[in-house]
């Protein structure tokens, strides 16, 4: 365009590689299109401001987008016709119509049709091909086509074509001429492809039947190389040798699992801590975090060492989650196994004593830990006894063998409690055990998509039996003790659904307690089943979590029993102790403070002295210092207490107390104090890092100083009493003033500028994603609201502009108006004065 | 004079029902200082009609901090009119008036108090104290003492002490927090080691913490969603399987 025009911004440096957009502007086309644009829409609207009319379009169909162009015009034109038909066509009798295409009349084409066809041949040269030219000339061919183009020509000469019927012709047979190679081609191909076909078919007849001496005088030198060929490619084919994970010695495996173990019990360590990691680290650290771990994974590591003696590298059990996949290797290795597999099951019935088990067949023994494997073990062991009868049977009962062969080998998850109970219902705990591996094995959901959600329902199922056991007359509990490693390895395979059933467990439980006590005001301790549970909990799930879905729930739950729920038998008393050794438990390696613990083992000892006035301590509630259960563990009876032998309690009494002789409850009383001595003993072991150590233990000790009645208690319980105390009292007292953790202090504003390390020019650095996409909108909106701004001011100007220019044309016009009248106004008095000067004259 | 179900009784409706009502309500005076000497519970309930005839009827009630104090003993957490004796307590010791070593000594007894208390109360307590400690800043030395003595053998407290000025509270610390920092409880937990860092200038509002009872936290732990469970690591191997088990030293499962 005109170089005038041009308007350049000048760059100050030249940068390689940018890009501008704004190195030339065309100011007066631009100029002038925004000038047509307001003329067009903004002046537009400023000349019609006043107006209230408005034009419509009211064509047929104009701005309906929908029809096409042509349907419009086909209404539009039925329309017209209709419009016109009723006044025209009353006295229009012969008028015929006149039929066009594309506005031209159709006889007017046949006329000029000819006219066109005379000079075609000048036009199509562009195009020529050898039939045309055969067509018009009668082209330069052979002989046939000579004949040909002649006939044609004949015809031609016969009857005049147009010349579009030429063209069409024309067009017709290239097309019948493609379309026929085509076809050829593809048959072409399709021969060759069912020679190839049949070629292989008699190939391979050929390779097989022919003896060689047929063969030889057809191909003689074909067979060898060939046989060379194919272990040429075998071997190219072939996978290479690879260097795989060599054999990892046993001090490898080793340390893998303690690596393992390590891992997860810093993981452990990691959720005890809890989120706030700055609030532990103020914690008086108990134990410094190694050392803990430390001691923790060689206590561990003690296992694994007995678990591996064997020189089998059945280290592996304890990945539970390879345990499926390993699980057939592992059956072919369990066969060796066999010979020792009595031994198992008699290992199974004194599981405790584990250095029995590793001293002779560790391997057996983590086979019974992972059930899995133990289904492996056991599923061999049916195998071989129904196969041979043989004498790796011996020690089993026949009775029970037969029955066991009785088990049908693969079972469907029990949909409901009820047919899961008929299921396991008259069978024998191990019977139980096996039926419960079958129908994991059977089920396992990489086995079908449903047996998840079939699994998880089992959990609950199981855990519902084990209440139902719980709470019998007579508890079987050691079926439960059984029936836990299933509950452990369905927990392992499905957390979240576990989680669920054990809360909801606990929920029912808590919500139960709740309501009773909103009725009576009080309430009592729960079944057996309770304290199973929780005691299950404690097995399936960390409990020295900060915070646990399942565990934290059951510590409130446990908290509550031994605040809310009376005590007034003995019974009580011991589920109390039970509850006490639950919450030792759960926080043995968390070593978190439980007020309540304290408070009720001082309770059971205040119930075990003489009434008289508590001095020096004060117990709360469920025990008071005057009331019902005083004296609950007192014991007078001399000889009663001469003959107590320290026995373990048995969880059965909890839930009926059998009606036994006064000694026996005598005793069972004793068992319960020396109990309590023993967990008093092991909270102030655990609390003995707390800063108020001895404010806590303070009421404890001036009970266990000042009021026990040490001198009537049997040795044995002498010595109970004496450990305890000295746990108590060998603590140095130690106080370190507090501190406050130092606030951070808030920077001051400065001035200094910000230097930020530049990793890519022109684009906004820092900030996340968000940050970024925010700036920008902010950037973008500036600018916009800049170009608003902009646009409404040149509008303002434009529509001044046009009003000064209306005005000027206004003041023009009257200027002239006032002219033409002052004009003729002169001219009348010039006339008027001409006439009177003539009359003058005259 | 009364028997105490009924004392209780007359005591729980005495600040809605009967003292509004009455002409002269100070004729109640003797009534509640007996109620108030006679200690536990009734002294806490007789706590509120007092209260109202102090602040509205010009009640002189000499000592009446020193007898607040020694009605603080362990069965404070533990007895129903809990959230009514706190809220009394919080209007008591609102007064920045008070000297340090009376809040000091509040401080110090109810938090020594908390070592036996449940979840539920700690939970209402441990922010009373912060907001104890917001009012009376020269109280902070209890959790803020950086140029103490090193080591003491001793709590310089003495919590038989029945005189709140001689309990030398001001030189103690509060390691009962600290300890509490150790709750099972994640959340008492969290509420104690607040106290760790300075506190902010906003008081905590309590009134919605006095109500709270064990259910409601177990219900409100249980209805908590998790993202994942931890499970344990440990293989079972038994009901009473587990490595220094102490069930297995004490119980059977006969």
């Amino acid at each position: 365009s005109n170089p005038f025009e041009v308007k350049v911004n000048r760059q100050k440096f030249d940068i390689l590689g940018r890009k501008t957009k704004n190195d030339v502007g065309l100011p007066g086309v631009s100029r002038s299109k925004a000038i047509k644009k307001r003329t067009q829409t903004l002046l537009k609207e400023y000349k019609e401001r006043e107006k209230a009319n408005v034009f419509k379009d009211k064509r047929f169909g104009e701005y309906n987008t929908k029809l096409s162009p042509e349907e419009k015009m086909i209404r539009r034109f039925t329309l017209e016709r209709q419009q016109n038909y009723g006044k025209k066509n009353i006295y229009n009798l012969n008028e015929e119509e006149e039929l066009t295409h594309y506005g031209q009349s159709l006889a007017e084409i046949e006329k000029l049709n000819d006219i066109v066809d005379s000079d075609s041949d000048t036009e199509e040269r562009g195009a020529l091909s050898a039939e045309l030219t055969a067509a018009h000339f009668g082209g330069g061919g052979g002989l046939l086509r000579k004949k040909v183009s002649s006939g044609q020509q004949e015809e031609e000469e016969e009857k005049p074509k147009s010349r579009k019927e030429l063209i069409e012709e024309m067009i017709a047979k290239s097309k019948q001429e493609k379309q026929e190679r085509q076809s050829r081609r593809e048959s072409a191909l399709e021969l060759t492809e069912k020679l190839d076909n049949d070629w292989k078919e008699i190939q391979t007849l050929l390779a097989r039947k022919p003896p060689k001496s047929e063969r030889k005088d057809k191909e003689v030198e074909k067979p060898k190389p060939d046989e060379y060929d194919m272990i040429v490619r075998e071997l190219g084919f072939e996978m290479k040798a690879k260097p795989s994970e060599r054999m990892k010695t046993e001090e490898e495996l080793a340390k893998e699992e303690q690596a393992r173990l390590q891992k997860l019990e810093a993981d452990r360590l990691r959720r005890m801590r809890g989120i706030d990691e700055e609030a532990s680290k103020k914690k008086p650290s108990h134990v410094s975090a190694d050392d803990l771990a430390d001691g923790f994974i060689l206590d561990k590591d003690d296992r694994r060492l007995l678990s591996y003696k064997d020189g089998k590298l059945n280290i592996e059990n304890e990945d539970q989650e390879e345990n499926d996949d390993d699980e057939e290797e592992e059956e072919s290795g369990a066969k060796e196994g066999d010979e020792s597999e009595e031994e198992s099951e008699e290992e199974s019935g004194n599981e405790n004593e584990e250095e029995d088990a590793a001293d002779s067949h560790s391997d057996l023994e983590s086979d019974l830990e992972s059930e899995e494997e133990a289904a492996g073990n056991k599923e061999q062991n049916k195998h071989t006894t129904n196969e041979k009868e043989s004498e790796n049977v011996e020690k089993l009962d026949p009775e029970m063998e037969a029955a066991k062969s009785e088990l049908p080998y693969t079972f469907t998850v029990p949909e409901s409690y009820e047919t899961f109970k008929s299921l396991l219902a008259g069978r024998t705990v191990e019977q139980q055990l096996i039926i419960l591996e079958r129908i994991q094995k059977c089920n396992h959901p990489s086995l079908a998509v449903g047996n998840k959600a079939k699994l998880e329902k089992l959990f609950g199922f199981l855990l519902e039996y084990v209440g139902e056991l719980a709470t019998l007359d007579l508890p079987e509990l050691r079926t439960i003790d059984k029936l836990v490693l299933p509950l452990y390895n369905l927990c392992q395979m499905f957390p979240e659904a576990a989680s669920d059933s054990m809360k909801f467990i606990l929920r029912e439980a808590a919500h139960d307690m709740a309501e009773v006590i909103e009725v009576k005001g009080h309430t009592t301790f729960p079944g057996l089943d309770t304290l199973i549970y929780l005691k299950i909990t404690s097995l399936l799930f960390p409990t020295s979590d900060f915070w646990h879905p399942v565990v934290t729930p059951a510590f409130m739950y446990m908290s509550q029993l031994l605040t809310k729920c009376r005590i007034t038998t003995l019974q009580d008393v011991i589920k109390g102790l039970f509850i006490c050794c639950l919450f030792l438990e759960y926080i043995s390696l968390s070593r978190r403070f439980v007020p309540e613990l304290i408070n009720f083992l001082l309770g059971v000892l205040h119930i075990s002295l003489p009434k008289k006035q508590a001095q020096g301590y004060t117990v709360v509630h469920p025990f008071t210092p005057v009331g019902k259960n005083l004296e609950l563990l007192l014991v007078c009876n001399k000889k009663d207490l001469e003959s107590w032998q320290k026995q373990n309690l048995p969880l059965s009494i909890v839930t009926g107390l059998k009606e036994t002789g006064q000694t026996e409850i005598n005793h069972i009383r004793l068992s319960c104090l020396a109990l309590c001595y023993d967990l008093i003993k092991k909270c102030a072991a655990l609390y003995e890092s707390l800063p108020s150590f001895h404010e806590i233990m303070h009421p404890v000790r001036v009970l266990l100083t000042q009021h026990v009645p040490v001198n009537e208690y049997p040795e044995k319980m002498q010595e109970w009493y004496h450990s305890a105390l000295k746990e108590l009292e060998n603590k140095v007292k130690h106080y370190t003033p507090l501190i406050c953790e130092k606030k951070k202090p808030v920077p001051l504003k400065q001035y200094t500028p910000k230097i930020v390390k530049v990793l890519e020019f022109g684009r906004t650095q820092g900030g996340s994603k968000k940050e970024q996409e925010s700036k920008q909108l902010i950037r973008k909106h500036r600018r916009e609201l800049k170009g608003a701004i902009r646009e409404i001011r040149k509008d303002n100007q434009f529509l001044a502009r046009m009003q000064l220019s209306e005005i000027l044309e206004r003041d023009a016009a009257r200027k002239r108006k006032v002219k033409e009248l002052l004009g003729s106004l002169a001219t009348q008095e010039g006339e008027w004065k001409a006439m009177k000067r003539k009359k003058g004259k005259n | 004079q009364l028997p105490t179900g009924l004392y209780k009784k007359v005591l729980v409706i005495m600040h809605d029902s009967i003292l509004p009502y009455m002409n002269e309500p100070t004729l109640m005076i003797d009534f509640l200082t007996v109620a108030y000497g006679i200690g536990g519970a009734i002294s806490l309930l007789a706590l509120n009609g007092l209260f109202i005839l102090i602040h509205q009827h010009n009640l002189e009630y000499p000592d009446f901090y020193k007898k607040l104090y020694n009605l603080l003993d362990p069965s404070i957490y533990h007895v129903k009119y809990r959230a009514r004796f706190f809220h009394l307590t919080d209007l008591f010791l609102s007064s920045s008036h008070l000297p340090a070593y009376l809040v000091a000594a509040f401080i110090k007894r109810l938090s020594q108090l908390a070592l036996t208390a449940p979840p539920e109360a700690l939970l209402m307590v441990i922010p009373f104290i912060c907001n104890l400690f917001r009012r009376h800043p020269a109280c902070r030395v209890l959790v803020h003492r950086p140029n103490g003595p090193e080591d003491m053998s001793e709590d310089p407290y003495i919590m038989e002490e029945e005189e709140p000025s001689e309990s030398r509270a001001l030189q103690s610390c509060l390691w009962e927090i600290q300890s509490l920092q150790n709750h099972y409880h994640p959340d008492v937990a969290k509420a104690a080691a607040v106290l760790n860092h300075s506190l902010s200038e906003m008081e905590d509002d309590i009134s919605g913490l006095l109500e709270l009872s064990g259910y409601e936290l177990f219900d409100k732990e249980v209805k908590k969603k998790a993202i994942d469970v931890p499970l344990e690591f440990e293989q079972v191997r038994g009901l009473f399987g587990k490595k220094n088990d102490i069930f297995a030293e004490h119980f059977t499962l006969d």
